[in-house]
Parts: C-alpha cells; structure tokens; sequence
C-alpha cells in the first residue's frame, strides 16, 4: 500500500522528501525545534525542576508544532482572501474585550469563551500584517501617500483598542507587525524620518496619556537605582544575574539568582536573565544565534516570495518575531525599558507560543506553495 | 492569483523589496549585535561587579543571639531560665491579600486589638521581605491549630525562640529585676556588633547590674538565603559563647517567709549576712510579676501599675527613703559612748517631754507619763525619746553627722544593683548649700530619734545593723556569691569587700550598746519583747516609728482616728545570735504602727528562717506559682 497517497501533496516538482510532502521549511523547523528544546531545559531549572511545569510547556509546543503545519498546509492565496476577515474579526472581538472583557491581571485583555480564554491582541498579531498586505497588494509599490494614509488608519484602529485595555506592550508589537508591512511595502525612507520627528514632538502629549505604572516602568529604566527595593528591583536583579553569570556561566541549575528566588518573573519575561547566568555568555551568543538564523531563514523566505501578498507579510511576519526578541533581550539586559515581553518560544506561556508558530505556519506556506516561474 | 498582479510593474517592485529585504537583514545582524555586546559589556566588563553583587544577595551573615545566663538562689533555686516560646511572624510581601489573612489567622489563634497595633507600627519601618511578629507567645493549642492549617498561609510563619521567664514570678521581681526588649537608646550604649542578635536586654536589678556577665558573647552564621530572606543552607558556623549563669546569694525561703508576713502591707525588708556581706533577702511590698514586661506590658496593665497608690514597681529596699525614727539611737548611744562633749554620761531624768533652754517648744516622748531617771542602756531599751534629745543637743550635729558617715548613711552602700538611693544624713554644710539656711538646734534635737532631716534606705539600716553586728567591720552588700561559666562549670566566688571600719577607741562601749540592743527584744520591758517568746538564739535589736504625720503641739496620736495612709512606718532592725551574729536585717512596715509589734514579727520570722531552717526548701519549691 502506497502511504503516500495519504499524504498531502507538497510540492512535487523539487523533491519527493516527507518535509516537502508536508509543506514543512526544513532549516525553519530546525531552527524551532532547537529553540524549543532550549526552552524546555531553561524552564526545568529556573523553574525549580517541576516536571509538570516541563509537561505543559511540552504540550503546548506539541500543540503549536501541530498548528503550525496545519497552517503550513493551506495556500497562500486563501490566506490572502481570508485577511481582511479576520482583521475584522479581530477589531470586533477587541471592541468585545473592551466591553465584556473579563478583568484580569488589572487589565481587560482576556475574553472567555466558556471553553479557554482567548486574548484577542494576540490573533492581532498575525492578522495585522496580513491586513496591511492584502490592502497594498492590489496596487503597483511603492504606494501612494493617500493608500499610506488608509494603511495607517487600519493600523491605528486596533492598537488604539489594545492600547485601551491597557495593554502598551502588545499595541506596540501589533503596530510594529503592520508597519514593518509599509516598509517593506516601500514606504520612502524621508517618511519614516518624518514620522520619527513627529513621535518625538508627541512625546510630552503621550506621557501624560500613560499610566502610572508605565510612567514607572519608563522612570525606572532611566534610574534603577532610584527605587531598588520597587520596581527598580527586577532590572536590577536581572543585570545582576546575567552579569555574574560571566563568560562560562554558573552552569546548569546552578543558577543563584533565579535559584533563590532573587530573579522575579524568572520563567516567564525574565527567563533570558535566568539562562544568561546559568550558561554565560556564551550561552547568550549561542541562542541570539539560533535566533538571527530564523530571523535570516525568514527573510530569505520572503526574498524567494513571489507576489506581493506574500512577500510582505513574509518579511513582517519575521521582523515581528526579530522584534520580539531585541524587545525582550534588551529589557533584561537593561537597554530598553520594561514592556511585558516574552522572550519567543523560551519564555513560559501559551497565547504567544501559538501565535508565534502560526507565522512560522505561513512562512512555511509561503514558502512551500511557490510556483516554479519558467525560467 | 490577482488579475491586477499583471498590469504591476514586477521588475520595480521586485527591485525595492529585495533591497528592502538586504536592509532589513542587516538591521536585525546588526541589532543582534548590539545585545550580544551588551551582554559582554554585563557579562564579561562587568562580572566581577555583579558576581559581588550576587554573593551579596544570596550570602547573608546572620547573627546567633548568645543563651543568656541562668540566675539561681543560694540553694540552687531558678530564679531567671530560658523557655523556649513560638511566636507568629508574617512577611507581609508574601501574603497574598493580607487583610484576609489576618482575618483568618484570628480563627485560629487569638490576635488582639493591642497585637494588630503593634504589628501595623512595625510593618510601616520594617524592611521589605523581612517578616514581622504579630503574636508572641502561642500556646501549644494555638501552635497545633496553625500548623495543621499552614498551607493556607504562605508568608505566615511560627518560630521558636528562647525567652526569659522568672519561676518565682512576683517573689524575686525586686531583687533579681528583669529584661525587656532593647531599645534605640540601650542599643547606642552597648557593644553593637555583640548585641546584633540580641533582643533583650537587662532592664533593672541583677539582671541589669551583670548584663555584660549574663549576656555573653554573639556567633554568626554566613547562611545561604532567597530573595525571600528565608535561610536556605548554612555555610559557616561560629556559635556564640553562652552567658555565664549567676549564683545569688538571696535564699528564697527567707524572701518567702518574710514576704508573706507582710499581708496586705507595703514594705522592705533587707537581710544579709553581717560577714560576708551577702544579701539573703530584698523584699519591696507589694511587687509586680517581672514576666509581663518581658515581651512588652500592655499600656493598659502599666498604667494601672504606676497610678496604684501602692506603687508596685517601686523598689523600696533601694528607692524608699524612710527616716529612721528609733533606729538611730544605738547608733547615737554608741556616739555618745566614744565622742567627748559636754555633759558626756550624765543620767537624765525623762518628764515625758524635752525642752531647750530659752525654748517653750516641748518636744514630746513616746510616752507621755516619761520614763523617769534614765541611762544610756534604759534609753536604748525603752526607747527612750527625752534622753536621745538631750544626747543629739548636747552632742551638737557636726559630731552625730560625722560619726553616722561610718556606718555608710547618707552614701550608696554599693551594692551590685543599679539605681540605688543615698537617703539623706544632714550636716551644717550640707543645709547652708542646699537650703541655703544655717542649721538650728531644734533640728538637731530632732535627730536625736531619726526624725527631721535624716533619711535612710532600707538597705543602709541593714548594712548599719550589719556593722553594729560585726563591731565596726562594714561589708559591702553582695547579690552575688559566685558566677559559673556554663561549659566548663568553672565558678569564680566573689570575695567580701569591705567598705569601711567605725572606729573605737573602747571595745567595751561595742558590748554595751549590743547589750542594750539584746534588751530590746528579751529584757520584759524592751520594746520587741513580744518576739522574744520561744527564741532560740538571742537578738540584738532596735525598734523604730517614723512619722508621716506631723502632730501639733497640743495633740495626741490617736492610731485608729488616723487614716492608714498617714500612720507611722514600723521599723525595725536587729542582727542575731547577738554574740557573733549570722544575720542582720532591717525591716520598714510602711504605715504599720509600732515597730516592735509590727516590723519585729517580720525580722523574726526571717531570722528563724535563715538560722534554724524552719522552711524546708521542698515546701518552699512546691509553693511555685
């Protein structure tokens, strides 16, 4: 009996290998595979060698893995009709978010839907780009000021309902998500410079729009010592547990500032600082490594794109995930200040592991579903 | 695939995404970069910086408070010990909602209104993550409850810790005095680095007097602990050195005995052995329980103690300052019988009154009939007031003062307890530089029966009854018989020092005086003779009655018509066997009346006790509370 036929059809014109067969970007699903792996042994020391936490963050992965293929499966041009429905979708459930939203962690970001919970900022994340995408596929690129405009307003929409819940992190990676579209879109570089003027100038404006513990967060990033014992103490903490890890580390569990409880939050959005001080900076060189072979696998995917849907939301899809990573990196390392981050397929958690490997679901769509152009 | 898709230009569009794509690929090397050289800046430059501030949070040294030295009567009896206690601590950053907890926790074990005030005052100077004591002192039944509910209360923990307690209760609180909780002033005084640990303090008496002796010396530990201040492991160890424990020479069936012949009465009694200058006795009536202010009295309880009339804290036998009455007169006699002045050793004839020449003020004897012609030993024995007038007059005050000096009144004795008292011995310096005033005959006449100017503690009026005793030999008054190091049992004694020597010129004029004193208590008409029944050694003693309440020249005291508060104190004083005395005691029965029938009672009791062992220790120690 021929297996094969069971199998779906993957692109049968380069090879006949199972990862064609399923659609699957080898390099891509290494570089995850090896990502996730490290996640797990991070998670068992900084989380003081429970197995069950092992287990559920086990499970997830597999749950993601199988998301991610599932999605790998579909054809890119399906995903580009579906876009503006599931942006749609989007805005509505976070206007429901703002209006039933359970409270929870003192900010309105969840909703239930009996079964499990669903943040609705999350599948943002992926539906925005592909929103922006499909809007400016229709047209010849670079495009036109007054379609820039539009972009920006189906931009705003959503992070204005995020930023609402409040919820600046998230706003700020969905922003960042649809307006990595425009750049690649080729929006004029003169612009972008504009735009950074004008963000300055608001500055003063958006201060006093925030919230106090985020007027904290931004006060403490300049000055922790400011306020050691307050929230000045994770930084501090965090600096001190990747610091003393050296260039060797302290090796495997070994770890005293996570260890002893010092390091807060030490599996979920400081779990970077847990695996610095454990495995050194080589460690560290090791991992952003691993990280900027994805990232560079992702934008190598949206180079070899071959329409325009595609390419651009390839290319945001993967400096969305990059910025992730420089966000969260550079939080607990102290360069940029505290948002509640993650650090992608390491840090403890659900929501963000799914959404992240849909993404890489589509890149490997994107990838896999390309047409041989006669040459 | 779009329609539109053929009409784009693909070659542009192709061009600027590749070039986009090249530019956006080089930002993320880049910025990859930037962390990785943050990391090394962190890691790398920096290591040594934060590997110190790492050891600085996960190494602690932690100071190990020093066992406190016990405190034990002459007979081996415990005085002062160390229990071990549970106290209920909460670190307030570990508990979730910490209003519902304390509501909780008042299930289970009882958390008053004083506690909860006590607690929220320290949660707002504590540091963070350090926990804070809600309850001292649970009882086991409240220990039990708790912990079978402890999971329910993360951050809320019960440790155990040594504390001091007094067996004796109210009995020793005078003598032995009590420790407290170390406060900012008492914390700037002592040695810090040895007191780091410590959380009590010696706040009066012996445990004050020997706090270096009893404290002992701290250890540390360098501990492992987590960001929740909670010792993981020990590192290192270097245990403290125990207190040494303290042999008093008090011998608690004297103090019970005379204690409880004291009733309802306030009082002191000071009893010491005359040679060696150990204090068998320090009776303050009424006393207080030293076992409340240990942890911390409430207010509500110490503002009862300090407003009673009957002021329970105050420490008679040291603090009181009682003029002496009759007491004084062997004293003066035996002045009389060594000093030279005019009209030395003449008999007096006692009309019930005195008067001085040029003067029609009359200065009244106890009895008003008068004792008719009397000598220096009928004087002593009846107590004569009329003779001691005219002695003091004649005598003038420079002499009595300068010869009172040597039986220690007017000066601290020295005793190895803080804070006591000088009581008063007047002279005519002493009147022009603190009353600015010449001195008066009249005032020395008055001194003649320890009225007036002259004050004594109860403590000195021992000590003079000890000299007395020993023939002029002083001794300074010892609490302390010896102190033992608790490990290798070594025991240090501490040798009698003396204070000072009464010189005489004739030995006799001693015996005669102690004669007289013998008298008291067993010729028919002294005035203890009501003690004197079924003696079995003799007394040398001296009655005495201050007065509280002054009488007008044409009034007579009528006891009973007097309101209690304003009756005369009994005094008296003795030492016994009167030949080679063991024991000297002086006794104050404030508002008693008569110090024969009054004070005398007490002084026998305490002397039986001590000379023929009539309380066996047994009975003694089952009388514990």
């Amino acid at each position: 009996m021929d297996l094969s036929a069971l199998l779906p059809t993957g692109n049968r014109q380069t090879s006949d290998n199972l990862l064609d067969r399923w659609h699957i970007d080898g390099p891509l699903l290494a570089g995850l595979v090896v990502l996730s792996a490290a996640s797990l042994m991070i998670l068992y020391s900084s989380g003081g060698q429970d197995m069950s936490l092992i287990y559920r963050q086990a499970l997830r992965f597999v749950m993601a893995f199988a998301i991610m293929i599932a999605i790998a499966q579909i054809q890119p041009h399906h995903l580009e009709r579906w876009s503006p429905w599931l942006y749609g979708v989007g805005v509505v459930l976070l206007t429901m978010v703002l209006l039933a939203g359970e409270i929870g962690k003192g900010a309105q970001r969840w909703l239930d839907l009996g079964l499990f919970r669903f943040q609705p900022s999350e599948l943002m994340k992926i539906a925005m780009p592909m929103m922006i995408a499909w809007f400016f596929a229709e047209q010849s690129l670079p495009p036109r000021t007054s379609r820039i405009a539009i972009a920006a307003a189906l931009i705003m929409v959503p992070v204005l309902l995020i930023v609402k819940q409040p919820d600046l992190g998230t706003a700020i990676l969905v922003a960042a998500a649809g307006f990595f579209v425009l750049l690649f879109a080729g929006l004029y570089w003169r612009w972008l410079l504009l735009m950074f003027v004008a963000a300055c100038a608001a500055m003063p404006f958006l201060w006093n729009h925030l919230h106090d513990y985020q007027k904290k967060r931004v006060l403490t990033f300049f000055d922790p010592e400011n306020d050691p014992l307050g929230a000045g103490y994770h930084i501090i903490q965090s600096e001190i547990a990747i610091g003393s890890g050296g260039v060797y580390g302290k090796g495997w569990l070994n770890g005293t500032q996570s260890q002893l409880d010092f390091l807060p939050e030490r599996s979920t959005d400081f779990i970077f600082s847990a695996f610095a001080e454990e495995f050194g900076f080589i460690g560290v060189c090791l991992l952003v490594s691993i990280y900027l072979f994805v990232v560079l696998r992702g934008m190598y995917i949206a180079a070899m794109a071959q329409d325009t849907f595609t390419r651009l939301l390839a290319g945001a899809l993967t400096m969305t995930f990059f910025i992730y990573v420089f966000v969260n990196i550079g939080m607990v390392t102290g360069l940029v200040p505290v948002v509640g981050v993650p650090l992608p397929m390491i840090s403890f958690g659900g929501t963000s592991v799914v959404t992240l490997m849909a993404g890489f679901g589509i890149l490997m769509s994107i990838h896999s579903h390309r047409k041989l152009l006669p040459t | 695939m779009r329609v539109q898709i053929t009409i784009k230009d693909h070659l542009r569009e192709g061009k600027l995404f590749t070039n986009r794509v090249v530019i956006f690929a080089v930002i993320c090397i880049l910025s990859s970069l930037v962390l990785v050289s943050r990391a090394a800046y962190l890691q790398i430059m920096n290591h040594d910086h934060f590997t110190t501030l790492s050891q600085d949070n996960r190494l602690n040294i932690a100071p190990i408070e020093p066992v406190r030295g016990l405190i034990y009567d002459r007979n081996g009896v415990v005085l002062a010990q160390n229990v071990p206690i549970y106290n209920l601590k909460i670190t307030p950053e570990q508990v979730g909602n910490l209003k519902a907890t304390l509501t909780a926790l008042g299930n289970l074990v009882e958390i008053t209104d004083a506690d909860l005030e006590r607690f929220n005052k320290l949660r707002r100077s504590n540091r963070p993550f350090k926990s804070i004591p809600l309850r001292f002192r649970l009882t086991d039944r409240e220990v039990a409850n708790f912990a079978v509910n402890r999971h329910r209360f993360p951050g809320v923990d019960i440790e155990p810790e040594l504390t001091r307690h007094y067996p004796l209760g109210e009995l020793m609180a005078h003598a032995v005095g009590y420790v407290g909780r170390i406060d900012e002033a008492e914390f700037q005084k002592v040695d810090q680095v040895n007191y780091d640990g410590t959380s009590h303090i010696g706040k009066t008496g012996v445990e004050k007097y020997y706090e270096d002796i009893l404290h002992g010396q701290v250890g540390h530990q360098e501990v492992e602990i987590n960001a929740a201040g909670r010792i993981l492991r020990v590192v290192n160890k270097y245990p403290p050195t125990p207190g040494q424990n303290l042999h008093l020479n008090l011998d608690v069936r004297v103090q019970r005995a005379a204690s409880e012949m004291y009733k309802e009465n306030n009082g002191a009694l000071v009893a010491m052995d005359p040679y060696s200058g150990a204090v068998l006795a320090m009776v303050s009536m009424p006393s207080f329980d030293p076992n409340l202010f240990v942890n911390g009295i409430d207010s509500k309880t110490y503002k009862e103690m300090t407003a009673s009339p009957d002021q329970p804290l105050y420490n008679r036998a040291l603090h009181g300052q009682y003029p002496p009455g009759s007491t004084i007169k062997p004293f003066l006699g035996l002045a009389s019988l060594e000093l030279t002045y005019p009209g030395k050793g003449a008999n007096v004839f006692c009309p019930g009154y005195f008067m001085l020449p040029g003067d029609s003020h009359r200065y009244r004897d106890w009895k008003k009939e008068g004792h008719g012609i009397v000598d220096l030993d009928k004087a002593i024995v009846e107590s004569c007031d009329v003779f001691f007038y005219e002695l003091a007059a004649n005598m003038g005050i420079d002499r009595i003062s300068a010869f009172l000096k040597q039986f220690g009144f007017g000066a601290r004795t020295g005793i190895d307890v803080p804070t006591e008292f000088t009581g008063l011995l007047p002279s005519r310096e002493w009147k022009q530089r603190e009353r600015n005033a010449g001195w008066f005959l009249g005032e020395t006449v008055n001194i003649g029966i320890g009225q007036g100017y002259l004050l004594v503690t109860p403590l000195q009026m021992a000590v003079a009854a000890a000299t007395m005793g020993n023939r002029g030999l002083r001794i300074t008054p010892r609490m302390v018989n010896s102190i033992q190091d608790p490990l290798s049992h070594e025991t240090q004694t501490l040798e009698p020092t003396k204070a000072g020597q009464v010189e005489i010129t004739d030995p006799a004029s001693w015996e005669k005086i102690v004669t007289a004193m013998t008298r008291v208590v067993h010729f028919y008409r002294g005035t203890a003779k009501g003690i004197s029944n079924g003696l079995q050694y003799h007394i040398a003693g001296k009655t005495g009655t201050a007065q509280v309440f002054g009488l007008k020249q044409d009034e007579t005291y009528k006891e009973k018509d007097v309101d209690k508060k304003l009756r005369d104190h009994a005094l008296f004083i003795a030492f016994a066997p009167a030949g080679e005395p063991r024991i000297a005691v002086a006794a104050i029965v404030e508002n008693g009346g008569h110090g024969g029938s009054v004070a005398a009672p007490v002084v026998r009791k305490a002397m039986d006790t001590y000379l023929l062992g009539e309380e066996p220790l047994a009975t003694t120690l089952l009388q514990e509370p």
